[in-house]
């Protein structure tokens, strides 16, 4: 018999029953929001595949103008990110604060880095004039009308992209904040483990943004 | 239970004083008013645009409005009722509010978050109000690019950043009602022993949660096309005009069975209750929301027959059109063999369900019209459509909304409507709705096409009767507005269970208590068991 919510730990909310039952709703809440997420780049994905469809080769000339080298760099800084986003969860896990704080410094500062190469490649696009609109210029045949397409859908995918990245950048301020209020403990570190699948599915997204607008071309060097 | 006894007893209602109370409210119920009141505006802002577009229609001529000003009232007109009257209506205010009821749960998930969606509908609807005061939007509701995106001057920005913000109230609705099923069951709940609403109000979030990002995601382009200068949709790129279709309508279309689902929940709910039985076929009826939310995803394409779409294409998406109305029927067959040997009562709320039922049947069947690629041909962008789209939004969502308001009125408020106006509004609103709407099939199939205000002569009698019409509508839908404010004082005192129904949010107090019931209830019967009421009327004076 369930009468009366019978409080087990403090961060337990009075709509639950019991913290399993809590847990188990925000894990749901998660993963149902990451499947929006994945819609909502999803159509940014589908218009990709049909102009890279219809301009196969504009899209391979586009691509090989941004720089690999950087872009490589940057995928590894991520999935540098993805990790030490695991170990705070695990710390998380543990209940060890102090770990917990390391890990999540490390992951911030891992994503900074992200945005901050970021900014930097386009800036770089900028003075290519490779942004679509009136400045907009690259020589070869289709190039100047259908690689705004390429460069068009470029901003857009790694521009919503970077703003889901500073997204999870002031989510991981607020748990160092929450961390250093002594909310987590290991039996309750619920808000690091959400957080920790918001970062990796926007990782993941890099991971799919990376190989289509940057290595669609490279054969042959 | 005396009055005395009722004012005592601390309900959500009492539960907190003053403005700060409802506006940072966490209770389900209250949210639900909220989007109640909310919503109510909107469609009152809605019916402005909309009794401007009957009047500009009595004379062939267009001597109201200019063509640019005819042009942007049916675009806010589309705008206003689409997103923000129809989509929150039903889920977001009867949904809100009974869901939790229904599956014997304290609150949904996620309070916060659902106070979070009614702000985010407010705010998106500040940014609409902005534009519609500012000088108003011209493109229509469906944004078709290139011209929103290069041509229009109007206030599409704004407007489509309002609808980018409501859409994600839709979302965390519709995630928080999925959340909540899942998960905050009362003992004994199982899936098959859930209300059938509950079952449409989960195809309904599935809806929801899975088309609202890519209409997010599409007005975002726009709006960045408009103001950045990207051209993923600009022909002189090398763009595609026909891939915004695609991704509108890939969220559109389904987004008419975020609108006609919550009602069919309710029709369920109605049908049963005044008819003392169990819903005829509940795992069908159950399964055909399921499936009316899947199919739906497949079916965009109907959407694109004259937009240059492969005739390949069309003819697939006209055959899976076609499917659709296999679980809709299946609805309207099961409800009506649940009324075989009912005992029926002719209360307000089954009223609307027999219009529901009769109005739907009419919009439905119109539908395989139109799914057919030759007769769409024919019927592509005119009145023929409109009409038909009016009797499944109109006929269908509003009559299930108003008859689902008028069904848990007395649980929300504690107070019964008064049954002779709400009879007398029902019948009204159903004339008033016909004589508006049927000449439009007809004035349609004579070719008379949509968004246009100066047509020739011949049309004008049918033209003049769907504005009759519509102003026996506008009396049909104020009526309520004032008798159930009126209620609110003056009705007669409801009692838990003024219908005899065996819903769980019927064993709570009305209004209820803060969290729900007093004792969680444990559930050891299956949804409508009226087995023990066999033969018995509802009570109705």
């Amino acid at each position: 018999m369930i009468s009366e919510p019978h409080v087990e730990s403090p961060a337990l909310r009075e709509q639950f029953n019991s913290a399993e039952q809590q847990k188990d709703a925000s894990s749901l809440g998660m993963w149902v929001f990451l499947i929006t997420e994945v819609m909502f780049f999803g159509g940014m994905f589908l218009a990709y595949s049909v102009y890279r469809s219809t301009y196969p080769a504009v899209f391979g000339a586009a691509s090989r103008t941004l720089n690999t080298t950087i872009g490589a760099l940057n995928t590894a800084v991520l999935l540098c990110s993805s990790f030490t986003m695991v170990l705070a969860v695990r710390a998380g896990q543990l209940g060890r604060r102090k770990q917990i704080m390391v890990f999540l410094i490390l992951t911030l500062i891992l994503g900074m880095v992200f945005l901050g190469v970021k900014g930097y490649e386009w800036n770089e696009k900028f003075q290519e004039h490779h942004v679509p609109g009136p400045s907009f210029h690259m020589d070869g045949p289709g190039l100047q009308d259908h690689a705004q397409l390429f460069f068009s859908l470029y901003f857009a995918m790694t521009g919503l992209h970077a703003l889901h990245m500073v997204v999870g950048v002031g989510l991981l301020s607020f748990l160092l904040y929450q961390n250093q209020r002594g909310k987590f403990s290991a039996a309750y570190y619920t808000p690091i483990d959400m957080v920790g699948l918001y970062w990796h599915f926007v990782d993941i997204i890099w991971i799919y943004l990376f190989p289509l607008l940057y290595l669609i071309d490279r054969h042959g060097g | 239970m005396t009055p005395a006894l009722a004012e005592e007893r601390e309900t959500y209602l009492s539960a907190g004083h003053g403005i700060k109370s409802w506006l940072l409210t966490k209770d389900h119920k209250r949210i639900g008013l909220l989007y109640l009141f909310t919503v109510t505006l909107f469609f009152f802002i809605g019916g402005v645009f909309a009794t401007l577009i009957r009047l500009e229609l009595l004379s062939p001529h267009g001597n109201l409005v200019s063509s640019e000003t005819y042009n942007k009232l049916f675009t806010m007109h589309g705008v206003v009722m689409v997103f923000f009257f129809l989509l929150p209506s039903i889920p977001a205010t009867l949904g809100n509010f009974f869901l939790p009821l229904m599956i014997g749960a304290r609150d949904l998930a996620f309070p916060r978050i659902n106070l979070l969606s009614w702000y985010l509908l407010v705010i998106g609807g500040l940014f609409a109000i902005f534009a519609m005061v500012a000088g108003g939007v011209d493109t229509g509701w469906t944004f078709y690019t290139p011209y929103s995106t290069s041509y229009s001057n109007t206030w599409v920005i704004a407007t489509g950043l309002g609808i980018f913000i409501a859409g994600f109230s839709s979302i965390l609705t519709g995630l928080n009602f999925i959340v909540t099923v899942h998960r905050m069951r009362a003992p004994g709940m199982t899936w098959f022993r859930m209300p059938l609403f509950v079952w449409a109000h989960y195809a309904t979030a599935l809806i929801q949660v899975l088309g609202t990002p890519v209409l997010a995601v599409t007005l975002v382009l726009i709006v960045c096309e408009r103001t950045l200068h990207i051209g993923i949709f600009d022909p002189a790129l090398g763009g595609d005009p026909v891939l915004f279709q695609h991704m509108f309508w890939f969220y559109s279309h389904p987004a008419v069975y975020i609108m006609i689902l919550p009602a069919m929940g309710v029709i369920s709910e109605l049908v049963s209750t005044f008819s003392r039985k169990a819903i005829f076929g509940y795992g069908f009826v159950a399964f055909s929301s399921v499936a009316i939310a899947v199919l739906g995803f497949l079916v965009w394409g109907h959407h694109l027959f004259v937009s240059g779409q492969s005739f390949f294409a069309g003819m697939v998406f006209s055959f899976l059109s076609y499917f659709v109305a296999i679980p809709s029927a299946i609805k309207v067959f099961n409800w009506t063999a649940t009324l075989y040997k009912g005992s029926i009562s002719y209360a307000t709320p089954m009223l609307y369900a027999f219009g529901f039922i009769g109005l739907f049947t009419i919009g439905g069947l119109t539908g395989l019209f139109v799914a057919c690629l030759g007769i769409d041909v024919h019927v592509t962008d005119t009145y023929f459509v409109v009409a038909h789209f009016h009797y499944i939004m109109v006929g269908g969502a509003i009559m299930g909304y108003l008859g689902g308001l008028h069904f848990w009125w007395p649980k929300m408020t504690g107070r019964m409507y008064p049954e002779g106006w709400a009879k007398l509004s029902a019948l009204v609103i159903f004339l008033g709705f016909n004589l508006t709407f049927f000449p439009q099939f007809i004035l349609g199939y004579l070719g008379m096409p949509r968004r246009y205000h100066v047509y020739p002569d011949e049309f004008q009698v049918l033209h003049v009767l769907s504005t009759a019409g519509a102003s026996v509508l506008a009396v049909g839908y104020l009526m309520p507005l004032i008798y159930l404010t009126w209620s609110l004082k003056y009705g007669a005192i409801a009692g838990r269970n003024p219908w005899k129904a065996t819903g769980l949010e019927w064993q709570t107090e009305s209004p209820p208590p803060v969290h729900n019931f007093d004792e969680i209830p444990i559930v050891t019967r299956e949804a409508y068991d009226y087995s023990a009421t066999v033969g018995q009327e509802v009570p109705v004076d």
